[in-house]
């Protein structure tokens, strides 16, 4: 037996962090076990971290080094792995449960005790949290798990790498005799070459490398396996954890525990909050650092909640409204007996309406077909189907059966989508043929249904739908974030909160069932039975909203009428450029839109030429321009009228809040981060938040993004960036990772480009796009100011100097600006094609003006 | 505030910067000694006097301090041609001389008067800090020079001093970057690099006199002894804009022409080379080319809040000041 040592100098490593505890073995001798012991010995909370194999403590330390002050880490090298002794026979999983505990008794762990683990520690600390339970003086406090497994779903098999490296032969020889089992461990990760070699130092010889060998022959992939047992028994335990903060962060990248992992443990542990990191893999600490820093954030206001007593680790708002109804399909059910139209589409070149009553009946069908062919409530189902009548029967089909809908936005292009789509646990799909590629790549474990076959899906009819028995709590939507203003986030509405959504659309805009939606924005084309309302799409396709033309539009109105609109300003633009004064198709978009009364703008902001063109066309509807996100929608709305009236450079006023919805300002600070709390002050520049019923439940699978977005409690971070007026109004003045940080304060762009545009159109100049960018530093940066023409162009990194005239114009209004500079063509979003991509333009413009570098 | 009747030294005070500083403190209400090689032409005011001579001669010099309270020391062999033991003997050894009699004398404020140069040779500078000076990482005999002065007076000594590092002064009568600019624009010889759209900063003369005369009432403040601030407007541009803002304030129709860097920087090197041979300073060397080309500014952040100074006069409002004078 090889003694237990302390390691020689490694990178990262303080050599005071390691000691040698002694345990007992199960012949009765002392076996030493190396532990990273940081921290005070009497510390109230320890955090007890344990490797999986073929790994040591080592993974561990930055999570050693990042600890508070207050806290103790210890990090447990198992018996055979890094440094500890080299034990006398091969131990099954029970015996290092029993080590673990062991471990934690001999290096005098009292109090409150988080459990961290990897890989094969998973069960091992598992075991030991679950016994926890039995004893007075240890009060298990937390887990965070990080890719791991407590059970081997059967029809699967195991991880293949595992599996392949268990082939009797391979086994040794992988694992033991060469060191290729750890070299490919740190291949699959992003290790620097020096913190690889060291997490591979304590296996050098192959007898230092027995216990991987055994550890991968402990895996119980058989039923008849010593250890399967204990495993079972681990995984049957995990009930006890219900009222223990539990973190999943998992490297979605992993080839061993794969995403199917990550949702076995997810239905184990319904309370689990998780964050998966698509770009990471099976190492996942060394992957992604910067989730450290986050762990321990997420531990401390886990951990100060339970010592205030709060029950539960998940941080909900508050339901005060105990009346409202979130029977998502009830609108629908009263309107079963109408033989008036739900929604009008465009068929095979002519028009098809499908009535209330065929609606209903095509939504019991599909319900009673799709838990025909097994789907569940709770499921999640992936629909890759363009607006129109399937997609609004599907919707309310899965609403009224209790499965989750995921929708996700398809323009930003078949691989954002795939991406998006992978990391969501998608249990089933219905898709179009089209998006067959994608599909297959998803390998969805439950069915898959061609858009085409929802006919045949209709199986028998069973009667009354299910509905109205699911908890208000559980998930109604899975929506991703646009994409446009950062990477695509995955929002989480519960059916409550759908039903909050309706309710405040309702009241606030006082839909009656006389209404017709134009539904001319994508999202909004399946609330048209939510709301009770009959909808028409146009002609177009639903991913580039710069497709819709003006005849599609009138056509579209001539047949279903249209008393409300809401569409997006790319969308509008379009239209308006295909209707231009005093033509024959102008006058046939003003006659068909003669019955709207509400015409809603949102998406992007909305320039004025926009906005008062809107307004001569149908002179008898009510412009507005709500505002709002994903995550809250909407949120606040004003008039054009109002808009057009007030032509201070605040920026884009966005109005007042809805009814039930908080508007809060986080204060900006020097350097442009947006400060702890939240005020009403006017004239404050800051982070706007919002406070909503109606607000999404949570960011899926992102619990370190919803903690930082959710930080004041029961308020949405938007990291839209503005202020409030003297009337409550909110303006906007762009996003937080576009402001201005000079020297005398932080700066919004949408105010110097208001000014700018201002002056160029007084000027008599038209058709520039102006964008303000901050260059430098934060907190000493420059303001730049980047024009380029408006006409739609293929956006290259061009820039180079204006012309003088053109500075001059720029100079006589923001005296202060650095430079003014020209680009062929604006960067803007697919989505809306009107949010200027301000991050790459500062990054243009930052290297453009360093001159040569 | 108002000095009645101290006095203060400024040696160089010929210059540009000299003439203003001296301006600058009487206004303020400084009798001011001023001490450099030629009269100042200042003289005939009351409030100032001048002595006549070197300030490697530690007579001179001690001569000069007699009576006064607080030292600007300008005075400075500036240039990229010359031998360096012209540089050394008076940027070197004159500051040590000027800082003796300052000690001497029991000067309670000391104010150096450096450059930016002292600090960064060849990379850009985006929004940068006055870091220490650094002889050896330094382009050129007057900012190693310099840089070697900046760590005599900046040694740990009795006498309160600060550093100011002025970025490219100009203004009305500027003979150095303002009278280039226009005899190469007269000549059609003005050229910037890559388009001249590197940022610079520049200081325009009030702002720098201003701050300079504004320390001398600082150097007893912890934030304030011992360190170097880099004194500008705050304002950078494009060299294209500066440039061609100069020459349409000093009324002459130009052309600028740009010049790829490579092209510019190999004619640089010729030009040091020929201008070594002629004994007359180079038309172009590889340290303009740099200037020219690569991006000079710096956080005005450190310099504003431990001087508690802000710039008096705008780059718009110099550029006009430039305007009335070249048609007066």
């Amino acid at each position: 037996m090889t003694p237990a040592r302390t390691p020689p100098n490694l990178p990262e490593l303080r050599p005071d962090w390691s000691r040698i505890v002694f345990i007992r073995d199960g012949d009765g001798s002392d076996i030493g076990i190396h532990v990273l012991d940081a921290g005070p010995r009497d510390a109230d909370l320890t955090v007890v971290c344990v490797h999986g194999n073929p790994t040591w403590s080592y993974l561990w330390r930055r999570v050693v080094a990042s600890a508070p002050p207050s806290v103790r880490v210890l990090a447990v090298d198992q018996v055979g792995m890094g440094y500890s002794a080299r034990s006398s026979f091969p131990r099954r999983l029970a015996d290092r449960i029993d080590d673990l505990e062991s471990v934690v008794e001999a290096a005098g762990v009292r109090g409150r005790v988080v459990l961290v683990a990897h890989d094969w520690g998973g069960p091992v600390a598992l075991g030991v949290a679950e016994r926890l339970f039995g004893r007075r003086d240890l009060d298990l406090a937390g887990v965070v798990l990080t890719n791991t497994a407590v059970h081997q779903p059967e029809h699967r098999g195991s991880p293949a790498l595992i599996a392949a490296a268990r082939l009797p032969l391979v086994l040794s020889a992988v694992t033991q005799r060469t060191r290729g089992f750890l070299r490919a461990t740190t291949a699959i990760s992003s290790m620097d070459r020096a913190s690889a070699r060291a997490l591979r130092a304590p296996y050098a010889h192959a007898r230092d490398r027995r216990a991987i060998m055994e550890f991968v022959a402990d895996i119980p992939l058989a039923i008849d396996h010593p250890s399967r047992a204990t495993l079972d028994g681990v995984a049957e335990g995990l009930p006890l954890l219900s009222n223990v903060p539990v973190l999943l962060i998992w490297g979605m990248r992993d080839p061993v525990f794969s995403p199917r992992y990550l949702d076995d443990l997810r239905r184990r542990l319904p309370h689990a909050q998780v964050q998966q990191f698509d770009d990471a893999g099976h190492l996942v600490l060394e992957d992604r650092p910067d989730a450290i820093e986050q762990m321990w954030q997420w531990l401390h206001k886990r951990i100060q909640k339970r010592i205030q007593g709060a029950p539960s680790p998940s941080s909900k708002v508050p339901e005060s409204d105990s009346t409202q109804e979130s029977n998502l399909v009830g609108k629908l059910d009263a309107l079963k007996g109408s033989s008036a139209a739900a929604v009008t589409e465009p068929s095979n070149g002519s028009w098809r309406s499908v009535s209330w009553t065929l609606l209903d009946d095509r939504v019991r069908r599909i319900t009673s077909g799709l838990q025909a062919r097994g789907v569940k409530p709770g499921d999640r189902v992936a629909l890759l189907v363009p607006p129109g009548a399937d997609l609004l029967a599907l919707v309310y089909a899965l609403w009224s059966l209790g499965a989750v809908i995921v929708v996700v936005d398809a323009a930003n292009g078949p691989r954002a989508l795939w991406r998006s789509l992978r990391g969501a646990r998608i249990d089933h799909v219905v898709a179009i043929k089209r998006a067959r590629p994608i599909v297959a790549a998803l390998r969805v474990p439950g069915v898959v249904v061609w858009s085409n076959e929802l006919a045949d899906l209709v199986a028998t009819e069973t009667g009354a739908s299910a509905s109205g028995s699911f908890s208000d709590d559980a998930d109604a939507a899975i929506v991703f974030t646009s994409g446009a203003t950062g990477p695509a986030k995955p929002v989480a509405y519960s059916r409550q909160r759908i039903a909050a959504t309706r309710d405040v659309l309702l009241e606030h805009f006082a839909f009656t069932p006389s209404d017709v939606l134009v539904a001319a924005f994508a999202p909004w084309a399946v609330l048209g039975p939510l709301l009770g309302i009959s909808s028409v799409i146009p002609q177009m396709d639903a991913s580039r909203p710069g497709s819709l033309t003006a005849a599609a539009l009138s056509t579209a109105m001539e047949q279903a009428g249209g008393t409300i609109m809401w569409m997006s300003p790319a969308a509008l633009r379009s239209v308006l450029s295909g209707a231009e004064p005093n033509t024959q198709a102008r006058e046939r978009l003003k006659m068909a839109g003669s019955h709207l009364r509400l015409v809603m703008i949102a998406g992007a902001p909305v320039s004025g030429d926009l906005l008062r063109d809107v307004m001569d066309l149908w002179p008898q509807a009510d412009v507005r321009t709500p505002y709002g996100m994903t995550e809250v929608l909407p949120a606040t709305d004003v008039s054009a009228a109002e808009v057009l009236a007030d032509s201070t450079d605040r920026g884009v006023l966005v109005g007042r809040a809805l009814p039930g919805v908080d508007v809060a300002i986080a204060a900006l600070g020097e350097t442009g981060e947006p400060g702890a709390d939240l005020e009403t002050t006017p004239d404050v520049l800051g982070e706007v938040a919002l406070r909503a019923q109606h607000a999404k439940s949570r960011y899926d699978g992102r619990a370190f993004v919803e903690d930082f977005a959710s930080r004041n409690e029961g308020w949405h971070r938007t990291g839209d960036v503005g202020m409030l007026d003297d009337k409550g109004r909110l303006w906007i003045q762009g996003r937080l990772s576009h402001v201005i940080t000079g020297p005398r304060g932080p700066l919004g762009p949408v105010p110097m480009e208001q000014q700018v545009e201002r002056a160029l159109v007084s000027d008599g100049v038209s058709g520039v796009l102006v964008a303000a960018v901050g260059v430098g530093p934060a907190g000493s940066q420059v303001p730049v100011v980047v024009c380029a023409p408006s006409t739609v162009g293929r956006s290259r990194s061009d820039l180079r100097l204006a012309d003088a005239e053109l500075v001059d114009r720029v100079r006589a209004v923001l005296p202060d600006v650095a430079a003014v500079l020209w680009r062929s063509a604006m960067p803007v979003d697919i989505r809306h094609g009107a949010k200027i991509d301000r991050q790459k333009l500062a990054q243009e413009a930052a290297t453009f003006l360093e001159g040569r570098s | 505030m108002t000095h009645g009747g101290g006095r203060l030294l400024v040696t160089g005070g010929r210059g540009l910067l000299g003439n203003a500083v001296i301006a600058t403190a009487v206004a303020q209400g400084w009798k001011v000694v001023a001490l450099q090689r030629h009269p100042s032409g200042l003289a005939d005011n009351a409030a100032v006097t001048d002595v006549i001579g070197s300030i490697t001669d530690e007579e001179v010099v001690e001569r000069a301090i007699t009576g006064c309270s607080a030292v600007i020391h300008l005075a400075a062999r500036v240039g990229i041609e010359g031998r360096w033991r012209d540089f050394e003997d008076v940027n070197v050894r004159g500051t040590q001389v000027v800082l003796d009699a300052a000690r001497g004398a029991g000067i309670e404020s000391f104010v150096h008067i450096s450059s930016p140069s002292v600090a960064h040779a060849g990379r850009a500078l985006v929004g940068a800090e006055a870091e220490p000076a650094d002889p050896r990482g330094v382009r050129g005999h007057y900012s190693r020079s310099k840089a070697m002065a900046e760590q005599i007076v900046l040694a740990p000594g009795d006498v309160p001093v600060v550093v100011l590092r002025p970025h490219l002064v100009w203004g009305p009568g500027d003979e150095q970057l303002v009278g280039r600019i226009v005899a190469r624009a007269r000549s059609g010889r003005l050229f910037v690099i890559d388009g001249g759209r590197a940022l610079i900063d520049t200081t325009y003369i009030d702002n720098a006199a201003h701050a300079i005369v504004h320390a001398v009432d600082k150097t007893s403040s912890p934030l304030v002894r011992g360190r170097a601030f880099v004194i500008s407007n705050g304002e950078p541009r494009p060299v294209r804009d500066i440039v061609g803002a100069i020459v349409q304030a000093c009324g002459v129709s130009a052309v600028i022409r740009s010049v790829p860097f490579g092209p510019a920087f190999a004619a640089g090197a010729v030009g040091e080379w020929v201008g070594a041979l002629s004994h007359r300073e180079p038309l172009i060397t590889r340290f303009l080319v740099e200037q020219l080309a690569t991006a000079h500014w710096f956080d005005p952040r450190p310099t504003w809040d431990a001087l508690e100074w802000r710039p008096v006069v705008s780059l718009d409002e110099g550029l006009r000041r430039l305007a009335a004078h070249s048609q007066s």
